[in-house]
């Protein structure tokens, strides 16, 4: 075959094929060609998107690591310590192989932490489905995908040791034909331990460490790039298959080669595109190049082909450059460990990639070009024809006439799409590490993290998305989004130091999604500037479509932050009764666009979500935290989605929570339920003990803050009073329908 | 007192207990499992996690381990040893203790906290609590389905050597109590001698007041020996 066929075969386009002949000097033959269309995929070189994630703030006085420097950001945690996390996606091999591919997106965004130095200590996933009761085959696929992604999660981060301490899963018939898997880990390191992945020093030795290399997952990072279609199962080989063992091992066995003084020059992850990828990577960014022989690579199959070696994507493998005449010491290590460990080439200061097998030069690549000089395109982006009618919103032929406030939130609590999540967060080691406080399913998950010099920190993470909210107004979803993740940590008493962030969306060829892409990005790149939070790296995750369509376009967005000095903790539900309920923030709902309720009640996703006043969120934040550092707060939980009656509802979902009577204003001309269901950001709800209401409404007028005392707690009954609305229920009878919500759809 | 925590490949809960037994005043240091020698009067600790890899059977390679001679010999000794959870497994494929750990009845993975009702205060480990007593202790495991022969379950009643049974919060022993299906709510259970314990919860997860409960703390502080403080 010609080897311009052979580039195009492989996904490259006419241009591209001429960029890399031009590069080169002369006819590129497979095995670069091979190497090109890998990191010149989207997953490796972000040429679509390159131009929108420029308009992320990336800076600030707490980033370590920016945005596209390393394998993860990292971020000033105070004390000397630091905090090294990302989110990354495994949304197309969850798609067709549920438990390998959502257990290997574990296992390489674990690599991608400890390849900065950081010992990981938490993980959080992000999950998307269709419904898990939808009728027939669509159900039952939904469900045994389900199944596989969280079984294959708790595979690979039980048997690693790394806790699992929050995240979401939603349900919504836009992922049925392509679920999401964003998989998210926090690791902790002092400043002076923070590696980089540059090959430097001429005449180092370039080592291979970890596993075997197999043929699995041959060129994954180009099926990522791709849209699921029907014979997307026949893709199944560029799944790799994880060895979580073998990862913690890898992990184990690294921390102790760094903790050796002066011993490791630089270290790289093999992930998407395996071996092409972390040659060229480091070499690129060391400005040196690297030689390698593929007949050291340690290998579990035989007969491999050199384009076969440098394609693989086998997992738990890490390119690690020591200083000459250490190697002993790395071998040793990693004999320790069981570990193959082999010298497969060293550090030139040629600028290029070669790579020979048999004595023979089978590629010779400038490592620039490969690494750094993919094309960035400049995409379409149109308004989508239907939007201004998506976003039209006529209640009076939605609701009925008589509000049914109580049948209405018995049949949410009993839904998948907001039941609780124990049955998937009771299968994953949440406290393994002693660093866990609480429980997943709080707004905020929070660790304790030792200080260098003893002592804690206490570190707020959360994972937040909706593509409900962006599929109906991008822009305004995605500002909501960041706005609620920072909400969500100031439920925590925590100050937000970083964001990473996961973009998944369908085909970026499409100008209609292009620009759902675009106004997500600059929705959320002006939320961040507002709360003085830097985009500190991640992932993007496009081609998620199937023959169905599109996903909704969907941001998922992680943010880490530092507890306040002061702040007491205390958990998103009531106490034992008679406290006094009191509403932070903005009393207005934001009414029913976009909201679940409408959705998940009435079949309905129409509207928009009201706009975020972003200054007003930033002092809410502010004043959610001083709250926290008075006596007598009992409980805090944020309003999202599912509006202020469901975030009261959750409140109540306690252990021995008390119930709670509430009564909400209703404006003229405006309906209890959207009062009740509306998710209006700027909301939050906090108990506190009738001594502490005259400490915290001062505290607000100072900072400009609405508070208002909507209700008081004690009983066993939830009574709630909006205008006409009058509905009273037992807190047990809604927690039993809550609580076996999900069970009942997964195993019933 | 000084403990040793053997540390496999696969080992995860191998610093925890380092931790709490620190906090707990007690001395600790990580033994890596190629080593054949503990020193007498050190407790030994098998910590929870996945000993390499598990994916024969757990604990059925780690019983092959270099370490595992002297952990026998130190339990013949009379030396306190304790197997949390992969620990418990290792314990029982060695012969330490009897029975075998299944996979969970219900199939799934389970992380939260069990209740566990006292059986005896008549062990160091138990010296703390009063029969009937109720623990929180939180479990995390996949296999953690305890099955004996009859004859062996009736030996470890007779002898008051089933320590922990899974209740509910109000201490009674249900069945709906018992996370895993485990025979008689088994638990937690120790050797003829008295000396070694298996358990599948995690006392080193609740030694501290941050960590949500300290029921663990008696447990730890009766295998150091020290009695309990009226």
């Amino acid at each position: 075959m010609k080897a311009k066929e052979f580039a195009l075969k492989l996904g490259l386009t006419e241009q591209e094929y001429g960029t890399i002949e031009k590069g080169l000097g002369r006819e590129p033959n497979e095995n670069e060609l091979g190497m090109f269309s890998v990191m010149w995929s989207e997953h490796c070189s972000y040429k679509n998107t390159r131009r929108e994630l420029r308009k992320f703030p990336t800076t600030g006085p707490a980033v370590l690591v920016k945005a596209g420097e390393e394998n993860a950001g990292v971020v000033d945690a105070g004390d000397g310590l630091a905090l090294a996390y990302k989110i990354e996606s495994h949304n197309h091999p969850s798609a067709v192989e549920p438990f390998q591919g959502a257990a290997t997106g574990v296992g390489g965004i674990l690599r991608d932490i400890f390849t900065m130095g950081a010992r990981p200590v938490a993980f959080m996933d992000s999950l998307r489905f269709g419904r898990p009761q939808a009728k027939g085959e669509a159900g039952k696929r939904t469900r045994a995908l389900i199944h596989g992604v969280v079984s294959g999660i708790s595979h690979y981060g039980n048997c690693v040791g790394v806790p699992t301490v929050g995240g979401e899963l939603v349900f919504d018939p836009a992922y049925e034909g392509n679920p999401l898997v964003n998989v998210f880990c926090l690791g902790i390191l002092r400043h002076d331990q923070i590696r980089r992945g540059a090959a430097k020093g001429v005449g180092n030795p370039v080592f291979y460490v970890g596993a075997k290399t197999g043929r699995d997952g041959l060129a994954g990072a180009a099926f990522a790039s791709r849209d699921l279609t029907e014979e997307s199962k026949a893709d199944r080989p560029a799944v790799q298959v994880g060895d979580p063992f073998v990862g913690k091992l890898l992990f184990e066995a690294c921390l102790e080669l760094y903790a050796r003084p002066d011993l490791v020059v630089g270290v790289q992850d093999m992930g998407a595109a395996g071996l092409t990828c972390s040659t060229c990577e480091t070499a690129s960014r060391g400005g040196s190049g690297i030689e390698i022989e593929l007949d050291r690579v340690p290998q579990r199959e035989t007969g491999m082909t050199p384009y076969e070696i440098l394609l693989s994507e086998s997992q738990e493998r890490m390119l690690i450059i020591v200083h000459k005449g250490r190697e002993k010491e790395l071998k040793e290590i990693f004999a320790k460990w069981g570990l193959d460990a082999a010298e497969i080439g060293y550090v030139t200061e040629t600028g290029k990639v070669v790579v020979k097998a048999a004595g023979r030069v089978v590629a010779d690549v400038p490592a620039r070009l490969l690494a750094d000089d993919a094309p960035v395109y400049e995409r379409e982006a149109k308004v989508p024809a239907q939007l201004a009618e998506k976003q039209k919103l006529d209640l009076k032929k939605i609701l009925p006439t008589q509000p049914k406030v109580k049948e209405d939130l018995l049949k949410l609590a009993a839904s998948p799409a907001m039941g609780s999540r124990r049955w998937v967060w009771n299968q994953y080691d949440h406290m393994v590490g002693l660093r866990t406080l609480g429980k997943p399913g709080s707004d905020a998950a929070v660790l304790r993290i030792e200080k260098p010099g003893g002592g804690w920190v206490h570190v707020a993470m959360t994972l937040d998305g909706n593509g409900r909210w962006c599929a109906q107004d991008p822009r305004e979803g995605s500002r909501a989004l960041v706005a609620e993740a920072c909400r969500n940590l100031a439920c925590a008493g925590a100050v937000p130091l970083g964001l990473t962030d996961n973009l998944n969306y369908g085909n970026p060829h499409d100008p209609e999604i292009f620009w759902q892409l675009r106004e997500g990005v600059e929705g959320m790149a002006e939320a961040c500037r507002c709360f003085d939070l830097p985009v500190t790296g991640g992932n993007v995750s496009l081609y998620n479509q199937s023959p169905a369509g599109p996903i909704h376009p969907t941001p998922v967005v992680g943010v880490v932050g530092k507890v306040e000095e002061g702040v007491r903790l205390v958990p998103g539900v009531f106490g034992k009764g008679g406290g006094a309920i009191l509403l932070l923030g903005t009393q207005e709902s934001g009414g029913l666009g976009a909201s679940i309720y409408l959705q998940e009640i009435h079949g309905v996703l129409a509207g928009k979500l009201g706009k975020v006043d972003l200054a007003a969120e930033r002092k809410l934040h502010g004043l959610m935290r001083s709250v926290l550092k008075l006596a007598g707060v009992r409980s805090a939980h944020d309003v999202g989605e599912g509006g202020i009656l469901w975030a009261l509802a959750e409140m109540t979902f306690g252990e021995g929570s008390a119930g709670a009577e509430v009564t909400l204003p209703c404006g003229q001309g405006e309906r209890p339920e959207e009062v009740l269901f509306g998710e209006g950001a700027g909301r939050i709800l906090v108990e506190v003990e009738e001594e502490t209401v005259g400490m915290v409404e001062p505290l607000a007028k100072e900072l400009g803050v609405g508070c208002t005392r909507i209700g008081k707690t004690g009983g066993a009954d939830f009574e709630v009073t909006c205008g006409s609305v009058k509905e009273r229920w037992g807190v047990q009878e809604l927690r039993k329908l809550f609580d076996e919500a999900l069970p009942n759809a997964l195993e019933g | 007192m000084r403990f040793a925590v053997i540390q496999f490949p696969g080992s995860n809960c191998d610093r925890d207990c380092v931790h709490a037994l620190q906090v707990l005043g007690q001395e600790a240091r990580l033994v890596w499992h190629q080593e054949t020698r503990l020193d007498s009067g050190e407790g030994v600790i098998l910590p929870g996690g996945f000993s390499y890899g598990d994916y024969l059977r757990c604990g059925a390679i780690a019983r092959f381990s270099p370490i595992l001679p002297a952990v026998k010999a130190a339990a013949e000794r009379g030396e306190v040893v304790v197997g949390i959870c992969n620990g418990f497994q290792i314990l029982c494929e060695a012969g330490l203790l009897p029975g075998a750990l299944t996979r969970n009845e219900g199939l799934h993975f389970r992380c939260e906290t069990a209740y566990l009702r006292v059986e005896t205060p008549a062990s160091r480990f138990t010296s703390h609590f009063a029969t009937g007593q109720t623990l929180s202790v939180p479990i995390a495991h996949g296999e953690g389905c305890y099955r004996a022969d009859p004859e062996i379950l009736q030996e470890l009643e007779a002898e008051q050597r089933v320590l922990f049974r899974y209740c509910n919060a109000e201490g009674q022993v249900v069945p709906e109590a018992n996370p895993n299906g485990s025979s008689h709510h088994i638990a937690g259970i120790c050797n003829a001698g008295r000396n070694v314990l298996g358990m599948m919860p995690h006392p080193e997860r609740c030694c501290e007041v941050e960590m949500g409960g300290t029921d663990g703390r008696g447990i730890l502080l009766g295998a150091a020996g020290i009695g309990r403080k009226i």
